[in-house]
């Protein structure tokens, strides 16, 4: 009985939490296909506000400002990024750490100092192009974690499969490509990955670096910042259901490959029973 | 193998100039006045009771949604992490979904719902309440800092609590310690780190965040971060701006060094074992 409570009690607990995570999300995906432009009263069901977002030359150069940034800061931060720790590795420790140190200082800096801090140099370089100023901007706060990635990786691998390449005649930019880099794949992708996730949602660094070039979120604060928009709950509604579609794909499909491990795990097992 | 550390040298370059540079920049400008060495911009920034009284507010903002959200996470975190294996997987993925969300998409739901036409002032007048002014205030900026960390204090406590060994918990049991005396020492003097890495990624975002308060408290708010915003986009006063954001460091540096104390404390504690039981 007093489990029966207990369990009772944390449903509810646990229920109420995700109505008050989800409630907000709900609300803004509904009143996107509200006919009027007010946010208290349901009139009619419509997809005008998606034409208009559709429409809106603004929204779109801002979304392919943001996945271009995305695509092409995370490229070249992982390469920067990927060299660098390979190098660090066969550097003296005092060394490497300095590097790391001053690397990672936009990882622990307020993400305000740095926007502020891009805004300053660029103004004092000269540099007025919005979109390049991003793209440094993205770079340079997205090489830390490029490095944190694959650094790990990196010290788990042996030297000996590097040296044995150069023994068998590899020249060491070739052993490079076909031992070394291949062992620390996994780093380089899951910290190209991160990199691209951190680019796409800046905000607070963006404000400061861009000048007068919008990325997606610096257009949603535009717009917020003057009201109540319903295009903005059209473009929630979208991109929530992006990330839902896109963590339901990563999700399926490593339960499809344990599923695919289980069933193979109780193949051995059966093949070990028979003999 | 010297030949290989060539290959970091772009990237010492690149931080050389985009990282520290900038930097340096931020100390120039915050202790130089026209060229020469000077304190005043610091010292007047601080004398500044507008300043002060916004910094004032923005660490008790801060520290009231840092004290929120443990209040509403640690529980979360604890039930999930007692709960059979594949719901607490579903579970936790659900509470952390939202923090894939845009952020400014998630503090743009709370204007629509809060707003004075909004969802709530409707449903507040058909029940007979009436409408009320809710958007545009101090809770509102509140409110909007505890949804929008909430998951990021779930998510460290969560991963800490499920890796905890269960046998101390069933040793304090054994040992006759009730429910109430387990938790509070066994159970969260271990699950500190996790605790102290949420209460960091919490406290300092909130105190630096300037589009939660300009969106839900409308200008009206204003904390530290905005205020740095101001001295740069809109007066365009760099030497105040980088005054404000040393100050700003320096009070992270202190954050975090308040942080890495206690938690070595808990971690001593965990060594020695001793002081838990």
């Amino acid at each position: 009985m007093v489990k029966k409570i207990r369990s009772f009690f944390k449903g509810t607990y646990l229920g109420l939490m995700l109505i008050f995570l989800y409630a907000p999300i709900a609300v803004l995906m509904i009143f996107s296909f509200n006919e009027t432009k007010t946010m208290g009263r349901w009139s009619s069901f419509s997809l005008k506000w998606y034409e208009a977002l559709l429409s809106d030359s603004q929204m779109m150069s801002a979304l392919s400002v943001t996945l271009t940034v995305a695509v092409i800061s995370a490229v070249v931060a992982t390469i920067i990024g990927t060299m660098a720790a390979i190098g660090m590795h066969s550097m003296r420790k005092r060394t490497r750490n300095l590097i790391d140190g001053v690397a990672q200082l936009p990882m622990v800096n307020p993400d305000l100092v740095t926007g502020i801090s891009f805004m300053m140099l660029f103004a004092l370089l000269g540099i007025s192009d919005g979109y390049v100023r991003l793209l440094i901007a993205h770079i340079t706060f997205n090489i830390p974690y490029v490095i944190t990635s694959v650094m790990p990786k990196l010290r788990q691998s042996s030297n000996m499969l590097y040296e044995a390449a150069m023994d068998l005649g590899c020249s060491p930019w070739k052993a490079l490509m076909k031992v070394v880099i291949p062992d620390i794949m996994p780093g380089i992708v899951s910290g190209f990955l991160l990199a691209f996730t951190l680019s796409l949602d800046d905000f607070v660094v963006s404000w400061f670096a861009g000048n007068g070039v919008d990325n997606l979120s610096m257009y949603i604060y535009g717009m917020a910042r003057r009201g109540i928009n319903p295009k903005i709950n059209a473009l929630s509604t979208i991109m929530f259901v992006a990330v839902i579609t896109l963590l339901l794909i990563i999700n399926i499909k490593s339960i499809r490959e344990e599923r695919m491990q289980s069933i193979q795990n109780k193949k051995t097992a059966q093949k070990r029973l028979a003999k | 193998m010297k030949k290989r550390s060539t290959l970091a040298y772009p990237c010492v370059v690149w931080i050389l100039i985009f990282i520290l540079v900038p930097m340096f920049l931020i100390a120039y400008y915050a202790f130089t006045n026209e060229g020469s060495f000077t304190f005043e911009n610091i010292s007047s920034a601080v004398q500044n009771e507008i300043y002060q009284k916004v910094l004032l507010r923005s660490v008790v903002i801060a520290f009231e949604a840092t004290v929120i959200c443990l209040l509403l996470g640690y529980p979360i975190a604890y039930m999930l992490s007692n709960m059979k294996k594949s719901t607490a997987s579903l579970l936790y993925v659900l509470f952390i979904v939202p923090m894939w969300m845009n952020f400014l998409l998630r503090t743009y739901a709370w204007q629509v719902i809060l707003g004075s036409n909004g969802i709530l002032n409707t449903i507040f007048e058909a029940i007979g309440i009436g409408a009320q002014d809710m958007l545009y205030t101090e809770g509102a900026v509140l409110l909007g800092t505890v949804y929008n960390f909430l998951p990021f204090m779930i998510l460290p406590i969560y991963t800490v609590l499920i890796k905890l060994d269960k046998s101390h918990v069933e040793a304090a049991r054994d040992l006759g310690a009730n429910g109430f005396m387990t938790f509070f020492k066994v159970t969260l003097p271990l699950s500190m780190p996790g605790v102290i890495s949420g209460i960091t990624m919490v406290f300092i975002p909130a105190i630096t965040t300037f589009a939660i308060s300009r969106l839900l408290g409308g200008g009206k708010f204003m904390l530290f971060g905005e205020l740095i915003e101001n001295q740069f986009l809109s007066a365009r006063d760099w030497s105040t701006g980088s005054a404000l954001s040393f100050i700003l460091l320096i009070l992270v540096l202190i954050s975090m060094a308040i942080m890495r104390h206690i938690d070595k404390d808990t971690s001593e504690d965990e060594k020695g074992g001793g002081k838990l039981w």
